[in-house]
């Protein structure tokens, strides 16, 4: 009787601890009035009221979109060109967890902290865009399977892979919460998930160019090809590279307090060997951006208006931003890296919203442009991410050093070489000689 | 492979299996054999807008514009009208075009439909069902002749576009606009019986038809057929959509998101095992 009253009352004295921890840590820490928040806060009140009237009065009240442009900006910039973006988590889980190159683990949790709250962000701005939002579920319940959509496949995708990124940045969680029993659990299970995550990226990416395969004849010939599932993967991967070295430019200046000396130290070396990654990916993709353009025969659409804004799009933001890292890399130019990650970032915003948005119906005489709503929302979701970014990112250890009791152990012995008589004979052969 | 590996070699594939039994019935072919349809005869038609009018009142939308001169401005459907009459003015005079859902024998909105709310039914109309639709509009995105249409002043829209009267006809009646035509411009029947009403009436006044019917082949053949004196071009069809069902512009992809499923993850282990640092302590990673 006295064990089981014991460990109850150290039970309710465990969560009142716990409850305690999870305010105090609730709070904000820093100063409150900052630019960035009072911004902040402008931006979401006004993203609400427009949201209210939004479900109130329906799209039409706040958005531009017809009936010949179903999909706006949302749809375009947050989810098309946004989970382009969110690739790096998928790429760099690759290289440190598949590949185990060590040199890239120091931001190995920041990038998948940011590819998860892309997406739960970016799936959010999905249901906004809904037309009946509480139906969400229809495709994932019910007898109402569409397996023969593409669309059908992307949100599953979706889905399982803000699952499979929360569990690949969980132990960070359970590091932050000291939870040491799960935090080893959750360890164990990094590999399994980080196969799994790549598996779906490497559909969901190009599951979003095949959405646009069914829009042939609306779309620019110059931008429609069979091949758009394939370009969109490879661009996928130079994209999020990209927004990790962008991220890191600014998150090593902002949050300089919070990282640990080997995420600093190791930055620059870090952002160089991202640019050559960067720098060779986009050579495969000019080149097979080419090989379509010549299977095409559509040399002779370059010299027409689109064709103008085409080369803009691929020589303008995606040669030469290639040429550039290259460059870069060479000389070890960290400011030029940071400038080619930019335009590598315009370039795939051109490239998303030409395909899904700007090209799109081109032949109709009805144009679309986003409303001064659409783009105060789209604004809001990046803000909202912002904000809980930086909120997780001053609490858990993502880019600070993990808890001690959380380390890796490695192994203190040094091993001791025996060598071999052969090789001593023949090393002292050579000296002789 | 020890215990762990074997778990997780284990979990891996049969999570893959699961994820790869749906999309491996990729797309679902209804035999076109029995499909319902209508011809519409564009050289009968007198665009006296009665389909219209008879359209708007079974389906409880506002009355249509029934001034003359809307003849001659260029129409498409509206999510409050389902069918609209365009006039053209050709060397055979006057030429009334009625313009709807084309019921397409493998409609590209269906196949793109991740909630089969667009549905293709196996008597041949396209239907949307409203306790299904999530309202993303892809069906809108997907459609080549742009014919779902989105309410989008409704905070719970509907994708409108015409049904072929889908309750009537359960009902044994015909759809309201061929019922009520009276120029007998329009005729209910089974698809493949129209087709030869159709090619009948091309052969015996071979003079006054084009010798093509619109929808025969045309995305891999419509529901709604279409005949005309003047050239289809002219009288605003769109004639660039070719004869490939567009749900088959996707398969290629489909069918390859099994293999991925599949061969992926075996080669991710694979490549992890084989670059790991023998020195390396498990189980700690993230």
């Amino acid at each position: 009787m006295d064990g089981k009253k014991g460990s109850l009352s150290l039970l309710t004295s465990e969560l009142k601890r716990f409850a305690q921890f999870l305010l105090s840590e609730l709070k904000p820490k820093g100063k409150i009035v900052t630019p960035f928040n009072v911004f902040a806060t402008i931006v979401l009140a006004v993203a609400a009221a427009i949201l209210t009237l939004r479900f109130i009065k329906g799209l039409g009240a706040i958005s531009h979109f017809s009936q010949f442009h179903p999909w706006g900006l949302w749809i375009s910039f947050n989810v098309i060109t946004g989970v382009a973006f969110a690739g790096g988590a998928y790429v760099l889980t690759f290289i440190v967890y598949i590949l185990h190159v060590k040199k890239y683990h120091p931001i190995i949790r920041v990038t998948v902290l940011n590819g998860f709250l892309a997406y739960v962000f970016y799936a959010g701005a999905l249901v906004l865009d809904l037309g009946r939002p509480l139906h969400v579920i229809n495709p994932i319940i019910g007898n109402s399977f569409g397996v023969s959509s593409v669309m059908f496949l992307v949100a599953w995708h979706f889905m399982l892979y803000m699952a499979a990124e929360f569990l690949e940045f969980s132990p960070a969680v359970a590091e932050w919460l000291s939870w040491r029993k799960i935090r080893k659990v959750l360890g164990t299970l990094t590999l399994g998930v980080v196969i799994f995550g790549i598996t779906l990226s490497t559909l969901h990416q190009s599951g979003l160019g095949a959405l646009f395969l069914m829009a042939k004849g609306k779309i620019h010939p110059l931008w429609y090809s069979e091949f758009i599932p394939i370009l969109f993967f490879i661009s996928s991967i130079f994209a999020g590279l990209s927004m990790v070295i962008f991220e890191r430019s600014i998150s090593n200046k902002v949050f300089r307090r919070r990282s640990s000396s080997e995420v600093i130290r190791t930055n620059d070396d870090i952002l160089v060997g991202l640019a050559k990654i960067c720098a060779g990916t986009m050579f495969a993709y000019l080149f097979l951006k080419l090989l379509v353009l010549v299977h095409g025969q559509q040399f002779s659409m370059l010299t027409t208006p689109w064709g103008y804004w085409y080369l803009t799009e691929v020589v303008g933001f995606g040669l030469i931003p290639c040429v550039l890292f290259t460059w870069s890399v060479k000389t070890k130019n960290i400011l030029l890296i940071q400038i080619s990650s930019a335009m590598t970032l315009i370039g795939i915003v051109l490239n998303r919203l030409d395909t899904s948005m700007i090209a799109f119906n081109w032949m109709n005489p009805e144009k679309y442009f986003p409303s001064w709503m659409e783009i105060e929302i789209t604004i809001a979701v990046l803000v909202v991410q912002i904000l809980v970014f930086r909120w997780i990112v001053n609490r858990m250890p993502i880019l600070s050093e993990p808890p001690i009791w959380a380390r890796e152990h490695k192994k203190t012995v040094e091993k001791i070489q025996p060598i071999r008589i052969k090789e001593e004979q023949e090393a002292w052969k050579v000296s002789i000689i | 492979m020890d215990r762990r590996n074997f778990l997780k070699t284990f979990g891996i594939a049969s999570g893959t299996a699961l994820a790869m039994a749906s999309p491996l019935k990729a797309r679902e072919k209804v035999a076109p054999k029995e499909f319902m349809g209508i011809l519409i005869d564009t050289t009968r038609c007198v665009g006296c807008q009665t389909c219209e009018e008879i359209c708007a009142e079974v389906n409880g939308l506002p009355a249509p514009d029934l001034d003359v001169d809307v003849l001659k401005t260029k129409r498409t459907p509206t999510p409050t009208q389902y069918s609209v009459i365009n006039g053209f003015e050709t060397e055979k005079g006057d030429v009334y075009v009625k313009q709807q859902c084309m019921h397409c024998n493998e409609p590209a909105c269906a196949s793109a439909c991740l909630t089969k709310a667009m549905l293709k039914t196996e008597e041949g109309p396209v239907i949307w069902r409203e306790d299904k639709c999530m309202g993303c509009r892809f069906c809108m995105v997907s459609c080549p002749l742009n014919m779902p249409k989105f309410e989008d002043d409704s905070p719970k829209p509907k994708i409108q576009k015409c049904q072929m009267c889908w309750k009537r006809l359960q009902e044994g009646e015909q759809p309201a606009c061929v019922e009520n035509c009276p120029a007998e411009a329009l005729m209910y029947g089974k698809r493949s019986e129209l087709l030869v009403v159709a090619k009948e009436r091309i052969y015996r006044n071979s003079d006054q038809y084009v010798h093509h019917i619109y929808g025969e082949h045309e995305v891999g053949g419509t529901g709604c057929l279409y005949l005309a004196g003047a050239s289809f071009e002219r009288l605003g069809f769109n004639t660039d959509v070719g004869t490939k069902p567009f749900p088959e512009l996707t398969t290629d992809f489909l069918y390859a998101v099994p293999i991925v499923l599949t061969l992926w993850p075996a080669f991710l282990l694979a490549l992890s095992n084989s670059t790991k640092d023998q020195d390396e302590t498990t189980g700690s990673e993230g």
